[in-house]
């Protein structure tokens, strides 16, 4: 719902990060149980002979796929119809969430569960649904968590990640019933499995993501380690798998490069517990598939920034990144958060989401780990470029770089703000040197200055000689 | 709200194909037609070369190390030694099923209720192909009685035939045709969740304990 049309206010990432630190210990705790995963993703992807070389045709397989995407797609369509399956086709979120709610309403559903899809967040089918009088269950723990708080997830995979397990006790204990103080995560999990089991078993339909369509065959993979997913697929009459139309792929072969990728990039499994293969409903049931554009094609025509279309959604991008660990989910305002999604967002709605790409230290990391070779840091410095084309940036950020343009752009300009600078380091007022305006320095001290320029200091090197 | 059913009610514009031709639907038209537009010049597939597993080692014990890394229990039981095996495993269990006559449990039809399922403790399934490198099992529709029977069991028992384990997920879909039956499964373990804290709970919403049995 964050995400949804309705709020547009531009979201200011840096405010919403600082509300995040402000607690010092659960920002420390972040950090590192994110930098745990990275290294458990680390450990098993050393284990695997060729990691580098199945990444490369991970990413070379997404680039022949979406310069092919058309004709996938109807391959894709002509293969599941064959099979039984009914293909719609929504061009925007609202199409989407339009489409979900004729096929339950013409079936006279009231319950619903859900197993996680990012595609359906990002459409805010949820609470479309629910204003139109539908329960919408979230199935996966952490994304059950996160609804009954009344939150968005914040990670890709671990959507409750933010949260501590003192928080859920609390939180089960006025929704489940539990006793008052369990915290022990067995026992919670216990309570909820209990709750859900009774919510599958009832449920009139069943909505699930995709992780990878098949364009060969027209069938669905989808990923889970609870089995909430077929859960609810299996015992609920109608299932409507959502799915962006980037998911395709074109063959079964193909699954073998992004599976072992996936799992081990994403928590460090070598492989998901239930990885689901749909082809046909099972008799008397109906599959339906929704291929969602929702933005996709206008994302597809920007060279520099079509390659996010490859992502797999495995999360190691947000693991990895020093900004994400230190500043949580929620400080990006959208799904998915994280480098990834400070790169698509942009795309989707930039007056929105123009500070997230400022949301980076540029290290790098993300596209070191990221399983499908996104180019993710080269597309934030792009994006920030495009952001102060537009003018998305703040005055004081255009300001300073008007400035520091103008110095740098004459050698004796910036000889003399240099010694400028060196003397006023040393001499002027530290009230003044941390006024407001200096940002940075609100966490950090200004090193101390050098008594001269290393052009200088070459200069009188070079006239020893 | 109108609860009324209307299945034969007409669709929205940009829904479904199902009725009609499906080349009707001005969504459909207008996402290709835009993904023409937008897309790259064209980029070759890539054939699939140089990331085989080139372990040459027995498969069979590194299935078995790859099951019991995820929190799996896997033994070799020889054919006729299944139902003592799943007796020894299990000895609290009050229901034992199978999916195949093959063991002397009761039968778990394709066709059996919910209530059947959900009242299980042991479901035992045949597994049709097992994966060296991840632990994982494929069980196809016909293996596993309803769908919904190896995810609503209280534990679950897969039977393998050792000579029917591959090294990796490559040699995994080689041997599969994985649009043969209309659901198909890899289970890699028992039903697990870490939303809490990143603490590994197992038995999150499917069955809590899997145990792999090599004939």
């Amino acid at each position: 719902m964050h995400d949804a049309a309705q709020n547009a206010a531009p979201v200011d990432h840096a405010g919403r990060a600082a509300r995040f630190i402000a607690d010092g210990e659960q920002t420390a705790w972040h950090d590192s149980v994110l930098w745990r995963i990275r290294e458990k993703r680390d450990a098993v992807s050393e284990g695997v002979e060729g990691w580098e070389r199945l990444r490369d045709l991970a990413s070379q397989i997404k680039e022949h796929t979406l310069s092919k995407l058309d004709e996938y797609l109807i391959e894709f369509e002509k293969c599941a119809t064959a099979n039984g399956v009914q293909v719609h086709w929504a061009e925007d979120a609202e199409a989407h969430n339009r489409i979900v709610h004729d096929l339950l309403e013409a079936r006279d559903v009231r319950r619903v569960v859900k197993s996680k899809s990012m595609l359906t967040e990002e459409c805010g089918l949820n609470p479309y649904l629910e204003a139109r009088g539908l329960e919408v269950v979230d199935t996966d723990l952490g994304e059950r968590i996160v609804q009954l708080r009344g939150e968005p997830p914040s990670h890709l995979v671990a959507p409750a990640i933010h949260i501590r397990r003192e928080e859920i006790s609390v939180l089960f204990h006025e929704e489940l019933g539990t006793p008052a103080g369990s915290s022990d995560p067995q026992f919670l999990a216990g309570a909820m499995r209990r709750d859900l089991r009774a919510r599958f078993l009832s449920a009139d339909a069943a909505i699930t993501g995709v992780n990878f369509a098949v364009a060969s065959t027209g069938g669905l993979v989808v990923v889970t380690n609870e089995g909430n997913a077929d859960l609810g697929v299996h015992l609920a009459p109608v299932h409507i798998a959502c799915m962006g139309i980037e998911k395709l792929i074109p063959k079964p072969e193909h699954l073998g490069v992004f599976l072992r990728l996936l799992s081990r990039s994403a928590t460090g499994q070598p492989l998901s517990i239930y990885t689901s293969h749909f082809h046909r409903p099972a008799p008397g049931r109906e599959l339906h598939i929704v291929l969602v554009d929702n933005g996709r094609t206008r994302h597809l025509a920007r060279e520099d920034f079509r390659a996010s279309l490859k992502c797999i959604r495995c999360g190691a991008c947000l693991n990895t990144c020093p900004v994400y660990r230190r500043s949580g989910g929620h400080s990006y305002g959208a799904t998915p958060s994280g480098p990834i999604g400070a790169i698509l967002a942009p795309g989707r709605d930039m007056e929105k989401y123009a500070t997230l790409p400022f949301a980076s230290s540029l290290c790098g990391s993300c596209s070191d780990v990221c399983p499908v070779k996104i180019d993710i840091h080269a597309q934030l410095y792009r994006w920030r470029q495009v952001a102060a084309r537009e003018g998305h940036i703040s005055r004081g950020k255009r300001l300073g770089m008007h400035m520091a343009g103008w110095i740098t752009r004459r050698p004796a300009r910036y000889r003399l703000a240099g010694r400028l600078a060196r003397s006023l380091l040393r001499y002027a007022p530290r009230r003044l040197l941390y006024g407001r305006w200096n940002v940075w320095g609100r966490a950090r001290d200004i090193p101390e200055p050098p008594a001269r320029s290393f052009g200088e200091w070459y200069a009188a090197e070079q006239g020893k000689k | 709200m109108n609860r009324k059913r209307r299945h034969n009610a007409p669709r929205s514009a940009g829904s479904g194909a199902q009725e009609g031709s499906p080349n009707g639907y001005p969504a459909r038209k207008a996402i290709l037609e835009a993904v023409r537009r937008a897309k790259p010049p064209a980029v070759p597939l890539p054939s699939i070369t140089g990331v085989r597993d080139p372990d040459s080692g027995d498969p069979v014990s590194r299935f078995m190390a790859s099951v019991q890394a995820a929190a799996a229990d896997v033994q070799i039981v020889g054919t006729g030694g299944v139902e003592a095996a799943v007796r020894e495993r299990y000895p609290e269990a009050g229901s034992i099923a199978a999916t195949v006559p093959a063991w002397s449990f009761d039968w778990m039809a394709a066709g059996a209720d919910v209530q059947t399922m959900a009242r299980l403790d042991v479901l035992v399934c045949p597994g049709e192909l097992g994966v060296a490198e991840n632990g994982a099992v494929w069980l196809g529709e016909s293996a596993m009685g309803p769908r919904a029977a190896p995810f609503l069991t209280q534990h679950l028992v897969l039977v393998l035939d050792r000579s029917a384990i591959v090294a990796d997920m490559h040699a995994a879909y080689d041997r599969l045709d994985v649009a043969r039956e209309g659901y198909g499964v890899f289970v890699a373990g028992p039903s697990k969740t870490a939303d809490i804290e990143q603490m590994l709970v197992i038995g999150a919403h499917g069955p809590r304990s899997l145990t792999v049995l090599l004939t």
